[in-house]
């Protein structure tokens, strides 16, 4: 055994600390994230229902977000966080900066993924008298389907990385193990375990995501 | 199906594309009438402003001066809502087919009953039956991915026709197919045609698929309609240039070396067999153009009887294979002719 048995339950409780922050994060993310994506595409002026200005605000505001380094997004929220959550500290408290990161960026994944929809599809659609709410459920979602999943997991993946910077201001999980021993006391193996860890959890997410989405593809 | 009024009627149509810095107009001033249960067809070389004009019937495009009035209604006039209740009643084919990836055959035929709130259990029943018109009853639960580009198409026929409309609009929807897939789609359109009686409406850029179904065409050249009448008509007389063009597009350049009748030479049949297509195999086997300027011949019980002059080319190497082809021919007799006057 590399450690003590009480630094492995340490390990064991960040690992899932650290699941616990993404995958959480990542919902609330994709709640905010989607409709904003789809929103960005349906409106464009060569949408299916174009609103030019309220597509130029949202574009811009998302940018704003997107172009804030996530550290320091972590801490210029930390009032907001402080009135939702009570505290800045744990990993609760780093869901709400997560969230806030990980939206905008996760509305850029989605317009994209919905970009691919090829233009003869919905022009099918509306030529058989489909609305835009129509559309949107019934062609652009079920059709993106596949990159919409891939996308995902670069999502995933970008938000865990988010979680660990989260550690430098006590964000829990496997990122404040790594900043706490790794960084403040030099013990490196400590954060090469939970560096390996991180590894494993990425390789994970993103071999699930790609298996999901080539099953669920039907263009083969 | 008595026709009183046309189902669909465009009247003085226009659509102009505006960009930044420019108008580009597609579509100027068209006025056309498509009777119930008629097979219609609209042709014009690429560019010419076919497509727009289909897209302009459903409003797809929204046209930027006239009418288009389907059944008699104005649909400019109607509102979002009422707009796609009425494209229920218009089904449309592509050429790029543009079915749902993610859905069989069967689902994408359901969607436009989807849209329109037909229960599940009889859309599907619908769905199945459908197939069975468009003869691919074995490919219910295919994806298009494992479908070809003639399934495909029947498919989407399969789904347009799915919310029983009265008009089928088919923007080349054969193009994208090699020409034996294009008669059966053509064969298929037709079939439906006579069974449903609905109306279609093809747009294309083959002449092929003009005098293969439709009864009436109209001609789009520059944003205009040249002409439009039976396609009969303008197969045996066609009278605008753009008909001309369509009808022999081979007939572009003038033929300047014929200009005054040099170098003719004389056929003269004298009752061998007629089965024996001379000229046409003569121009085949030489590769040059000759011009007929007199022909009587007759065809009596097999035999051929009668004469022809043709002009020879002024290239004297091309005049001379020719002769040396036509006197090889032991049904018929040649002669050199200096200065026919017709």
């Amino acid at each position: 055994m590399l450690f003590e048995a009480s630094t492995w339950q340490m390990i064991g409780v960040g690992l899932l600390e650290s699941l616990y922050m993404i995958l959480c994060s990542t919902l609330l993310a994709y709640i905010l994230g989607l409709p904003m994506g789809v929103a960005l595409v349906v409106t464009d002026k060569d949408g299916i229902h174009p609103i030019p200005v309220f597509n130029s605000i949202l574009g811009f505001v998302i940018n704003v977000f997107r172009s804030v380094p996530f550290l320091i997004l972590l801490v210029f929220v930390m009032p907001f966080t402080r009135a939702v959550v009570g505290t800045t500290i744990g990993s609760t408290a780093t869901i709400v900066p997560l969230v806030i990161g990980a939206a905008p960026f996760i509305a850029r994944l989605v317009e994209s993924s919905i970009k691919e929809v090829d233009r003869g599809v919905i022009e099918a659609a509306q030529s058989m008298g489909a609305s835009t709410m129509d559309i949107i459920w019934k062609v652009m979602l079920p059709e993106a389907k596949p990159t919409l999943i891939i996308n995902g997991a670069i999502a995933i993946t970008t938000i865990l990385s988010y979680s660990a910077m989260a550690g430098f201001t006590g964000g829990g999980g496997l990122g404040s193990i790594a900043v706490n021993y790794g960084y403040y006391r030099y013990e490196d193996d400590i954060m090469l375990v939970t560096v390996v860890l991180l590894v494993i959890i990425v390789q994970l997410f993103q071999e699930v995501g790609m298996k999901i989405a080539r099953t669920t593809d039907k263009r083969l | 199906m008595s026709v009183t009024t046309p189902l669909i009627q465009l009247k003085g149509l226009g659509k102009t594309f505006q960009s930044k810095d420019s108008a580009v107009t597609a579509l100027d001033h068209i006025d056309l009438e498509i009777n119930s249960g008629e097979i219609f067809g609209i042709i014009g070389m690429s560019g010419a402003g076919k497509s727009t004009l289909v897209r302009c019937i459903n409003l797809l495009e929204r046209p930027t001066s006239g009418k288009v009035l389907f059944a008699g209604v104005d649909l400019s006039t109607l509102s979002g809502a009422a707009l796609n209740k009425t494209r229920q009643q218009m089904g449309m084919i592509f050429q790029q087919f543009n079915l749902l990836m993610q859905r069989t055959a069967v689902g994408n035929i359901c969607f436009p009953m989807e849209l329109c709130g037909v229960p599940k259990a009889q859309a599907r029943q619908r769905a199945l039956e459908l197939l069975e018109l468009v003869g691919l009853s074995d490919k219910a639960n295919a994806y298009p991915a494992q479908l070809s580009g003639g399934q495909k198409q029947r498919v989407a026929i399969a789904r347009a026709l799915a919310t029983n409309p009265k008009v089928l609009l088919c923007d080349e929807a054969t193009s994208a197919l090699d020409p034996t897939t294009t008669r059966s789609i053509l064969a298929l359109l037709k079939d439906i045609n006579q069974r449903l009686g609905i109306t279609i409406v093809v747009i294309t850029h083959e002449m092929a698929v003009i005098e293969e179904i439709c009864q009436r065409v109209a001609i789009i050249a520059d944003s205009h309609v040249a002409e439009v009448g039976n396609v009969e008509d303008i197969f045996t007389n066609p009278q605008s240039q753009a008909a001309k063009k369509l009808v022999y597009p081979e007939e572009g350049k003038p033929i300047d070396d014929f200009v005054d009748h040099k170098h003719c030479c004389r056929i003269v049949f004298d009752g061998n067999s007629s089965f024996e297509p001379v000229v046409a195999s003569m121009i085949l086997e030489c590769r040059e153009p000759v011009n007929i300027l007199f022909a009587d011949t007759k065809n009596i019980d097999g035999r051929a009887f009668g004469q022809i002059v043709i002009q020879l080319p002024d290239d004297p190497l091309a005049a001379k294979r020719i002769l040396s082809y036509l006197r090889s021919r032991e049904s018929i007799t040649v002669e050199e002719v200096d200065n026919y006057v017709v």
